[in-house]
């Protein structure tokens, strides 16, 4: 019942927000956040749920991506051709063919054996999809045209709105589709390889054969997202299938919190806020994001959902405003080594990039001159300060706080 | 003992086991019948527990043949042997740990049931799963701790637990790892009357390092040194054995303690 309404608010939410943040910067990102959505959660499949960590996720998002391409691009004026809203569909097919073919040899071993092999069958594809440009469209990439497809109930898809939608009822179907798929046998069972493959084999599975499935469900749904991601962009080049793209989903997943059904879907959402929105606020921005990520697996190792969660317990035990006054002493030194930290690698980059405009940086509002050493002296001295002042706090009452973000049962 | 048709249900013919150049396993034979308990005492390093991975499939034999119901089990993976009718424990305890203890013995309940990794229905609806696992729950004293995840239990309880997934299956060969091993002497006894309980009619072939639980449960005792079996007989005429005797020499004791029981 409770999970019911959860859903119910996640599809107003979703059918809501095009008509909060509705100009064509607010499509995009929405769409683009739909899609990314959906590849975190079929990442996770196979990391939280299997405990695999690949790291060539995006061959099968890219698969996805060039076969729903491709069939649009044939079809155009073909009597066969597909609607569009039939195309994310043949995108799962071609990441679930990719996965079925790829599959069985990385699945063999879990940890870092099925690692090793993911990263070298995902930069092998990569390596051919610059090889055949007949095929992947080499450094361009191919184009379509997705108004070209048939209308489909009078959806031309010619408005970024139509896609939004299409792109908000695949993700939501998906996404009820896994979630759901966590309650059966063989989720559960897929949860049992991942915590201890040996016993797995001494209760009448075999653990490679499930890994196996898991890897080809996830390229299915992988698939469905790369092929939404080539819809919504209508074009998709070799980058689509690169280790960096791989890298994403595993670093916005584990920032989400692998543990938890909720982690993947903040992951997606905060995977598209940071490369449309933080990457335009800032250069360092890939910067700030490693730092993220260092400390949430050090120290937050079940990621913002955790964190959520944390914090919704909270609240519903009562508990909120004990809690954040345990915290409120930490705010004037962490925003002290933030501010500092920050400011400290503006700087830098002001001077690296954009030196040329003159030594001052505008920086919320302040102005900061980098030519002057004081500048220097007082943001180095703030984070050092503030650093210190939070590593003493931790010392004397860290473990209070240890409850809070901490990986939980997934 | 009842006389029963010799029915055997497993059956080492010459079995080897070698590690690179270490032979662990050298030439055993064994015969057991339907029904019996069967009781592998050796001392550390007798290659006990390799006996036990050789027969489950985990590892394959160098030589020789392992046969479950006069069928030989060569190039068989650990499922599909569990498949047959053998289900085991094992020395160190295999759980999942972040499941919970519930649906640990559910996913060991599944295959047997007929049920198989369906992507279809809810784990939790299977009314002959959740039959079963509640049957184990109440026969394991798990009850109170069947929502926790099987990491958060005591060692015993995860010894029982570990017990009961290798019982969920209901399969009528039963290999049990040194079921007491950790355990203390209160634990020890509720284990032994858990076991003689869960097995009723069913083969049961177990390694034990506690004579008091050897002799308490085991119609046989196989002796394995150094890799073979040296006598296998009733517990009275092994402990009388001076083969048996030489082999445990300066472990005297250890034979004597049992005698006890």
């Amino acid at each position: 019942m409770r999970q019911a309404s959860v859903w119910l608010v996640a599809c107003g939410l979703v059918g809501v927000a095009p008509w909060v943040w509705g100009d064509s910067l607010g499509l995009s990102t929405l769409s683009q956040i739909g899609v990314a959505v959906l590849a975190c959660l079929s990442f996770n499949l196979l990391l939280g749920q299997g405990g695999m960590l690949s790291f060539g996720h995006a061959t099968y998002t890219g698969a996805g991506a060039f076969a729903a391409i491709h069939v649009l691009h044939a079809g155009v004026g073909a009597p066969w051709a597909l609607p569009l809203p039939l195309l994310p569909l043949v995108g799962g097919l071609a990441g679930m063919t990719l996965a079925g073919l790829l599959g069985w040899l990385c699945t063999r071993r879990p940890g870092t054996v099925f690692a090793m092999i993911t990263l070298g069958l995902g930069e092998l594809v990569y390596a051919a999809a610059l090889m055949l440009p007949q095929w992947f469209g080499g450094e361009a990439g191919i184009s379509a045209n997705r108004t070209l497809a048939p209308a489909w109930w009078g959806w031309t898809f010619g408005s970024a709105l139509q896609v939004y939608y299409l792109i908000a009822a695949y993700t939501l179907t998906c996404a009820a589709a896994l979630y759901l798929l966590t309650f059966t046998p063989w989720g559960r069972l897929l949860n049992a390889v991942r915590d201890n493959p040996l016993r797995v084999a001494c209760i009448g599975f075999d653990p490679h054969g499930m890994r196996y499935q898991a890897f080809v469900v996830a390229g299915f749904f992988a698939g469905i997202a790369g092929a939404l991601g080539a819809i919504h962009f209508e074009t998709v080049n070799h980058e689509a299938l690169a280790a960096s793209k791989s890298g994403a989903y595993l670093l916005f997943t584990t920032l989400g919190g692998s543990g938890a059904f909720m982690g993947p879907v903040l992951g997606g959402v905060l995977m598209v806020l940071c490369t449309v929105l933080l990457s335009g606020l800032t250069q360092a921005w890939l910067l700030y994001l490693g730092l993220l990520f260092v400390a949430v697996v050090l120290w937050v190792p079940g990621g913002l959902a955790a964190c959520a969660l944390s914090v919704w317990q909270w609240v519903l035990s009562g508990q909120l405003p004990h809690r954040l006054a345990l915290l409120a002493p930490l705010a004037p030194s962490a925003t002290a080594a933030g501010l500092g930290l920050v400011i400290l690698v503006e700087m830098v980059y002001h001077r690296q990039l954009a030196a040329s405009v003159g030594p001052v940086l505008g920086f919320m509002g302040l102005q900061l001159d980098t030519s002057a050493p004081s500048t220097w002296v007082l943001a180095a001295a703030a984070c050092a300060v503030g650093t210190c002042a939070l590593a003493l706090q931790w010392r004397r009452s860290g473990p209070r706080w240890q409850q809070i973000g901490g990986s939980h049962r997934g | 003992m009842v006389e029963r048709a010799p029915l055997p249900v497993l059956e080492l013919r010459g079995l080897c086991k070698r590690f690179g150049s270490t032979e662990v396993i050298r030439g055993a034979n064994l015969v057991v019948q339907s029904g019996e308990r069967v009781a592998i005492i050796g001392p550390n390093g007798a290659g006990k527990s390799t006996l036990f991975d050789l027969v489950t499939g985990r590892c394959p034999p160098t030589g020789g043949q392992v046969l479950l119901h006069q069928r030989p089990l060569h190039g068989l993976s650990p499922h599909q042997i569990h498949r047959l009718g053998v289900a085991r424990s094992f020395q160190i305890t295999q759980v999942f740990p972040k499941l919970t203890v519930t649906d640990n013995l559910r996913c060991a309940a599944l295959w047997h049931l007929g049920h198989g990794a369906g992507m279809l229905q809810r784990l939790t609806k299977l009314a002959d799963v959740n039959a079963r696992v509640q049957h184990l729950l109440d026969a394991l004293s798990l009850q109170p701790l069947r929502d926790l995840p099987a990491a958060a239990l005591a060692y015993a309880d995860q010894r029982a637990l570990d017990l009961g997934m290798a019982l969920a299956s209901d399969a009528p060969l039963l290999l049990l790892d040194e079921p007491t091993a950790g355990m203390g002497r209160g634990e020890t006894q509720r284990m032994v009357a858990r076991i003689r309980e869960a097995t009723q009619g069913k083969t049961l072939l177990m390694v034990e390092h506690d004579m008091e639980v050897v002799f308490g449960l085991a119609d046989k005792v196989a002796v394995l040194v150094a890799g073979a079996f040296i006598a296998f007989d009733t517990p009275e005429r092994v402990r009388a054995d001076p083969k048996v005797q030489a082999a445990y020499l300066g472990a005297l004791d250890f034979l004597s303690d049992g005698a006890q029981a």
